[in-house]
């Protein structure tokens, strides 16, 4: 109460106009730049037509199945990553033994960066959605893995020692202890990895040709298409959008009964 | 726990994998799979000779030189939007945008606006590596403390003494994490930038062993990528540790209250 | 020396306004020690801020010196309530202190000996190196109120200093301020909601009526000038002076509330 500033009439309206008017702002400078001839039109085409050819694109059918390519490959390796993370996760972070005779494996693993796989993937896979596959689960299971580890490590001993004084036995107290505890750890990690899974998703597609937007990408880039390409490349934005907002909602909506949502952890 | 015991956890489950690799290689002609003593001999062999100076040192260098410019930018405009509530207010749904754009579609965008040479695979860098440190830099000077931003009005410290004293020290922690996500996006981003039409460096000389069918080869430069990714968490780590002890021992006061 | 006229503070919120601070006047001399007291919610903080130049009053003004504040003045120094939030945690003790001086552009050499000397006066001379975080709550207040000492200011405002602090500390820092007051002799404004500690330490206590803030009354506090926590607090007259004070804060509580728009 005591920053309230009090020449500021209402945060609330203003604070959408203005960003609706930075949007705008930036429209209109991408569009004056190449019609002011700053720079060429084959380089850089005026917004209104890349936003003409982006709506064609959203009323052909071959757009939509190439987004059907990305996202399969994108939820297809999310799945898989979450599930081999949480299980995996659980396991090694219930027992002190193996967590400490993994740690310096995980630590060694994280950072090898996932597109040092793209050669194994040609050699293994080629221009497929196994390729896809291989890197998004390489490089979101880590994400995942890593907060599920941090979860388990910050339950209780408290709660878990009340839990096995009650006679609960290792099911119970795993579900009825740790993962309502690991749960908002579960849900950044999802949230960390889905948009690294995007990511990977289409840098398979650009790099080894597997179908999807990332591949017209490249297509339109060797044919010259400009245009094209600059729409493509705004709708791979939107579905970034689109998956970070669906997952902040999703992850609002599992942690509601988490009376104390959880403040981040920063690093 | 012991010195000993310590590096038995260490080194015990390494050494088994590698164990298993071997057995597992033992004798077998798996085209795909080198043994260890081959890819070790392969590796020396690849990368401690005229590749080390022709293509692996001028990647470290656009790396180093790209991350570097990334973080110095990204807390630069971070702290700048982050002190305005008006800028931010402007630039939030931008921001939510840009950051959402998957950053390897910027190489062919960036190849078609600067041509194919090393300040484009610096741009890339930059360009899909900023958003985390940016963003975070926003977010941690937004939630500089109110009372400890009110304690620095009252002893008169403004304007450059703050931004040093209050501002960038509270949001150091926010910052870090940022640096830490934006590390292995430049990474990516600068294996993904040499990939394209590129006649040296890391991720062209790996693409080049695979369509040359060179396994142990390929695998060696997989290691190399492996290896400058452990190198760089293990000196973010050791920055982290200096620049953040406050942080973690304030932490830890907190947790056992 | 400390002069505040016809202080009114109201905030702007969606619902409308919220009036914090009515109509004040008060002034303070030199070298006073007063206490103001009023029941939660009555203002306090908001008062506090417009006096250090925090926040602009709507009206009325605040005088220091002869000079009007608008901005927080060189010669005032601030001690909020919220110890583990007003210390840097990234700087040690030290370096806590230490940092309004060089802010100020002192020579170091007098740094170091206006540092030494705020330390040893809180009894914190060992510390130095500490971070804040490592000492207890009483310690952190104790390095905040160093850092006050150490900008020599010729005014030092207490936000309800010691609310969060357990009641055995309280009553050293309680004698810390008043030794410290005597030997620096400087002007303190110590805000309180605690009518013990108001009448023990104060030689004034102005009384705050509950929101929209008034002053109730300004009570002189004839107790001797040497106080003991014990012989003062059990002696009659004490006893007489706080059950005054307590009757009036009720009636500031009982008054009718009229004019503030209630948010919440």
């Amino acid at each position: 109460m005591a920053s309230t500033n009090s020449r500021m009439p209402s945060r609330r309206v203003t604070g959408p106009l203005l960003g609706a008017a930075g949007i705008l702002l930036f429209l209109v400078a991408w569009e004056a730049v190449p019609r002011l001839g700053l720079v060429q039109e084959k380089f850089l085409p005026p917004a209104s037509t890349v936003l003409v050819s982006l709506g064609q694109y959203l009323g052909q059918g071959g757009f939509w199945h190439d987004v059907g390519e990305t996202m399969t490959a994108w939820a297809l390796g999310l799945a898989i990553s979450i599930v081999a993370a949480v299980v995996l996760g659980l396991i090694i972070g219930s027992s002190t033994f193996l967590r400490r005779a993994t740690h310096s494996t995980v630590e060694f693993l994280r950072p090898i960066p996932s597109v040092a796989l793209i050669p194994l993937a040609v050699l293994l896979f080629g221009a497929k959605l196994e390729s896809s596959l291989l890197l998004v689960v390489y490089a979101s299971f880590w994400q995942v893995l890593l907060q599920v580890l941090y979860g388990v490590a910050d339950v209780d001993p408290v709660a878990d020692s009340t839990a096995r004084s009650y006679g609960l036995g290792r099911l119970a107290r795993m579900r009825y202890v740790v993962w309502p505890t690991m749960l908002p750890y579960l849900m950044t990690g999802i949230r960390l990895a889905s948009a690294v899974a995007l990511i990977l998703a289409i840098t398979a597609e650009l790099i080894i040709g597997s179908p999807g937007l990332g591949y017209q990408i490249g297509l339109t880039q060797s044919g010259g298409a400009v245009v094209e390409m600059y729409a493509l490349i705004l709708a791979t934005g939107m579905i970034g959008v689109l998956i970070n907002v669906g997952v902040r909602i999703l992850e609002k909506r599992v942690l509601k009964w988490h009376a104390s949502v959880r403040s981040e952890v920063v690093v | 726990m012991s010195t000993g015991k310590r590096i038995a956890y260490f080194l015990g489950l390494p050494i088994l994998l590698i164990l298993v690799w071997w057995a597992a290689t033992l004798g077998s002609t798996n085209f795909y799979v080198p043994t260890p003593g081959k890819l070790v001999e392969t590796f020396w062999r690849v990368w401690i000779s005229n590749r080390f100076f022709t293509d692996f040192m001028p990647s470290i260098i656009r790396l180093f030189i790209g991350l570097a410019a990334t973080i110095v930018l990204g807390v630069v405009l971070g702290v700048l939007i982050g002190s305005f509530r008006w800028l931010r207010s402007l630039f939030e749904p931008l921001l939510e945008f840009f950051r959402a754009v998957p950053p390897p579609v910027l190489v062919p965008l960036l190849m078609l606006l600067i041509g194919i040479n090393d300040q484009m695979k610096i741009v890339v860098i930059i360009s899909g590596a900023i958003w985390p440190v940016l963003l975070n830099t926003v977010e941690g000077v937004r939630a500089v403390d109110q009372v400890l931003s009110d304690t620095s009005r009252t002893y008169r410290i403004t304007g450059m003494a703050r931004l040093r004293y209050l501002v960038l020290p509270g949001a150091s922690p926010q910052i870090m994490t940022g640096v830490r996500q934006c590390l292995s996006i430049g990474l990516i981003l600068m294996v993904i930038s040499e990939m394209f039409g590129s006649s040296a460096g890391l991720g062209f000389t790996i693409v080049l062993f695979q369509r040359a069918f060179a396994v142990p080869e390929m695998w060696s430069g997989i290691a190399v990528l492996g290896l400058v990714g452990i190198g760089l968490s293990a000196i973010f780590q050791l920055v982290e540790r200096r620049v953040l002890r406050w942080y973690h021992g304030l932490r830890e006061v907190q947790r056992d209250n | 020396m400390l002069s505040v006229s016809g202080l009114k503070k109201v905030y702007q919120v969606d619902a409308g306004e919220i009036e914090a601070v009515r109509n004040l006047t008060f002034d303070i001399d030199a070298g006073e020690l007063v206490c103001i007291v009023g029941p939660s919610g009555a203002g306090k903080t908001t008062l506090l801020k417009c006096i250090s130049g925090l926040l602009a009053p709507t009206a009325g003004t605040v005088t220091l010196a002869g000079k009007q504040v608008t901005e927080p003045p060189k010669a005032m120094a601030v001690v909020f309530q919220e110890y583990g939030r007003s210390l840097f945690p990234w700087m040690t003790v030290r370096d806590n202190v230490e940092l309004p001086l060089k802010n100020q552009r002192v020579p170091r050499a007098e740094r170091e000996t206006l540092v030494n000397e705020a330390l040893a006066a809180v009894e914190l001379g060992h510390v130095p190196d500490s971070y804040p975080w490592q000492l207890s709550g009483g310690m952190q207040q104790r390095v905040a109120i160093a850092r006050a000492v150490a900008y020599r200011p010729q005014v030092l405002l207490m936000d309800e200093p010691f609310a969060a602090v357990d009641a055995q500390t309280r009553a050293d820092l309680e004698d810390l301020i008043r030794s410290i007051w005597k030997k620096l002799g400087v002007t303190i404004l110590f805000v309180t909601h605690d009518i013990d500690e108001s009448v023990y330490l104060g030689q004034r206590v102005i009384v705050l009526s509950n929101s929209p803030t008034v002053v109730q009354e300004d009570l002189a506090i004839d107790l001797p000038d040497e106080r003991d926590q014990l012989s003062t607090r059990s002696s009659a007259r004490f006893g007489e002076l706080r059950g005054h004070v307590y009757e009036q804060i009720q009636l500031a509580k009982s008054k009718a509330q009229t004019g503030a728009v209630r948010v919440k």
